[in-house]
C-alpha cells in the first residue's frame, strides 16, 4: 500500500487533465464501449440536467490522516489544501439561504481543518435538516485532540456517516491501511457509548462500504445485513444504515486499475451494469460540490477531476441557487460508476 | 480461429448463445435467474456453491464468474477457500467411495 498520495508522488495522474484523456481514450474512442453521454442519449437523458437543490457539499480540505489505496481526492498526509475561514465565511452565508435540507462536509478527513469546529458550530446555528460530517473514524482515536469528537458530534446533533470497508480486520486494513480496523471499531463502540446508531435513537450513525478492489459493490440491503450481523455479534456495534457505494474509476482507484491492468474489465463491468433508472436519481442532479478553495461542482468526483459547474456562477462568491439550477451537468466517463446497478451515490444506492 | 480453447472475452457472449435458438437460450437464462433468487437458501450461500461447484466441473469462466459474484457479496476469501475444500472433498469422496467396488470386485475374484 502506497502511503503517498499522487500528487507527493508526481503521478502523471495527479493531472485531472491525463485522467480525462484516459477516460476519454482507448476502448471508448474506438468505439468499443459506448460513452456515458451517448448511453444516456439513447433513453433521452442528455443533458443530464438539476432538478431541486437538496444537498450542498463542502469539501473542508484534502488532508486526511489516512492515505486509501481507492482514494478519489487523492487525499492524505501530505496534501495541505485546506478551507480558510473567509471561504468558511463565503459558504455559512450560502448556508444560511440555501433551499438545500442536507449540509455534507466531507475531506480528507474534515476534521483536521484547523477551522473545523468553529465552522461546524457556526453552521448547525442555521437549522439545516440533516447536517452530515463524513468521518473516517480513525481520525477519533488518531490524535488526543481528536478524542473528543463523540461528545462534539452529539452537541451538534451531526448525522455521521462513516466509512467501513468490511467487518473482517483483513479486508479493512488491506484497503486502508494497517491498524484501520482495530481504531474503526474502536471508535464506533465510542460513537454507540453516546447513543449513536442505537436502535431509535436520533443520533444517525450511518456506514459506508466500498468494494476494497476492482469489483462492483453487491446488493446493499444483503451488505447491510450481513455488516450488522458481524458488527453486532463480535463487537457488540450498532448502527443504522449502510451505504454501498462503486469505486469511481479516477485518482487512485484509476491508477490502481491500470497498474493492476484491471481498468478495461472494470469499465466493461460498469458499462454492462448500467441502469437507466439510476440516471434520474444520480447526486448531480439534487447536489452542489464546493471545493476548499470555493469552486463549485457538480459533484465530488467532478471536482477532482477540476470539472467546474457549467454556469455562469462557478465561484462561492458569486453563489446564486436560481442560476446555478439552470445548468446542465458535466459528464464524463467516471459517470458510468454512479448508474451501475442500483446507482451510486454518496447516500448510496438511488434506484 | 484462436489459438486457445477458452478466452476469457467470451464469457461476456455468453448470452449470444440464445442468438441461435432464442426460445431455449431464453429459457435457460430465466430459469438460471430464478436460481439464483434469494429463496430458501441465501443469494450468499448460493453464490459460493455456485463457486464450488464451478470449481469441480473446472469450468473457467464460471470461477471467473463467481470469484466476482463473491467479493461483490462480501464474501471473505476464507469463506471461498472453505466452499472449495467441500466441493473438493466430493469429489476425493467420490473417487474413493469408488474403492468399495473395487474391494468387492478383488474379494471376488481373488481365491
Amino acid at each position: 500500500m502506497s502511503t503517498q498520495s499522487l500528487q507527493k508522488r508526481e503521478s502523471d495522474l495527479a493531472n485531472s487533465n491525463r485522467q480525462l484523456d484516459i477516460l476519454s481514450g482507448g476502448i471508448f474512442k474506438t468505439g468499443e464501449l459506448p460513452t456515458f453521454k451517448d448511453k444516456i442519449a439513447e433513453t433521452n437523458q442528455f443533458p443530464l440536467k438539476p432538478k431541486k437543490l437538496e444537498i450542498l457539499q463542502i469539501n473542508l480540505g484534502y488532508m486526511c490522516n489516512q492515505v486509501c489505496e481507492h482514494c478519489h481526492v487523492d487525499a492524505g498526509p501530505d496534501r495541505k489544501e485546506i478551507m480558510t475561514r473567509e471561504t468558511m465565511l463565503q459558504c455559512l452565508e450560502v448556508i444560511k439561504n440555501t433551499g438545500a435540507h442536507t449540509l455534507d462536509l466531507t475531506g480528507g478527513a474534515p476534521e483536521m481543518n484547523p477551522d473545523f469546529k468553529w465552522f461546524v458550530h457556526e453552521a448547525s446555528k442555521a437549522g439545516i435538516k440533516d447536517f452530515i460530517v463524513r468521518s473516517n473514524l480513525t481520525i477519533i482515536r488518531a490524535n488526543k485532540k481528536y478524542h473528543d469528537l463523540p461528545d462534539f458530534f452529539k452537541e451538534h446533533n451531526v448525522h455521521v456517516i462513516s466509512s467501513m470497508p468490511h467487518y473482517t480486520r483483513g479486508k479493512t486494513d488491506k484497503q486502508r491501511g494497517s491498524g484501520v480496523f482495530d481504531k474503526s471499531i474502536k471508535a464506533l463502540q465510542e460513537l454507540n457509548a453516546r447513543g449513536y446508531g442505537m436502535p431509535g435513537s436520533d443520533l444517525r450513525l450511518d456506514l459506508v462500504y466500498n468494494p476494497s478492489g476492482a469489483f462492483l459493490p453487491g446488493d446493499q440491503t444483503a451488505l447491510e445485513k450481513d455488516f450488522k450481523k458481524a458488527l453486532k455479534e463480535d463487537f457488540d456495534i450498532e448502527f443504522h444504515n449502510l451505504f454501498a457505494i462503486t469505486n469511481l474509476p479516477i485518482a487512485r482507484f484509476l491508477d490502481y486499475l491500470i497498474a493492476s491492468e484491471n481498468y478495461e474489465d472494470y469499465m466493461y463491468s460498469l458499462v454492462e451494469a448500467y441502469n437507466p433508472a439510476a440516471v434520474s436519481n444520480v447526486m448531480c442532479t439534487n447536489t452542489i460540490s464546493i471545493s476548499w478553495d470555493g469552486w463549485l461542482y457538480d459533484c465530488d468526483f467532478n471536482q477532482m477531476l477540476d470539472l467546474k459547474v457549467a454556469s455562469k456562477v462557478q465561484h462561492i462568491s458569486d453563489y446564486n441557487e436560481a442560476l446555478l439550477n439552470d445548468r446542465k451537468i458535466i459528464i464524463s466517463q467516471h459517470c458510468y460508476g454512479c448508474t451501475a446497478g442500483a446507482g451510486s451515490s454518496c447516500q448510496g444506492s438511488v434506484a | 480461429m484462436q489459438k486457445t480453447y477458452y478466452d476469457p472475452a467470451d464469457l461476456k457472449k455468453f448470452g449470444k448463445i440464445s442468438e441461435w435458438n432464442q426460445e431455449l437460450g431464453d429459457k435457460f437464462f430465466d430459469y438460471y435467474s430464478k436460481v439464483f433468487e434469494e429463496g430458501h437458501l441465501t443469494a450468499r450461500e448460493k453464490s459460493l456453491i455456485a463457486l464450488a461447484v464451478a470449481h469441480t466441473e473446472q469450468c473457467p469462466y464460471c470461477i471467473d464468474a463467481y470469484t466476482k459474484d463473491g467479493l461483490q457479496r462480501g464474501i471473505t476469501k476464507e469463506e471461498m477457500m472453505e466452499a472449495l475444500h467441500v466441493g473438493a472433498a466430493i469429489k476425493s469422496g467420490a473417487t474413493l467411495v469408488h474403492g468399495v467396488q473395487m474391494m468387492n470386485k478383488v474379494n471376488k475374484l481373488e481365491m
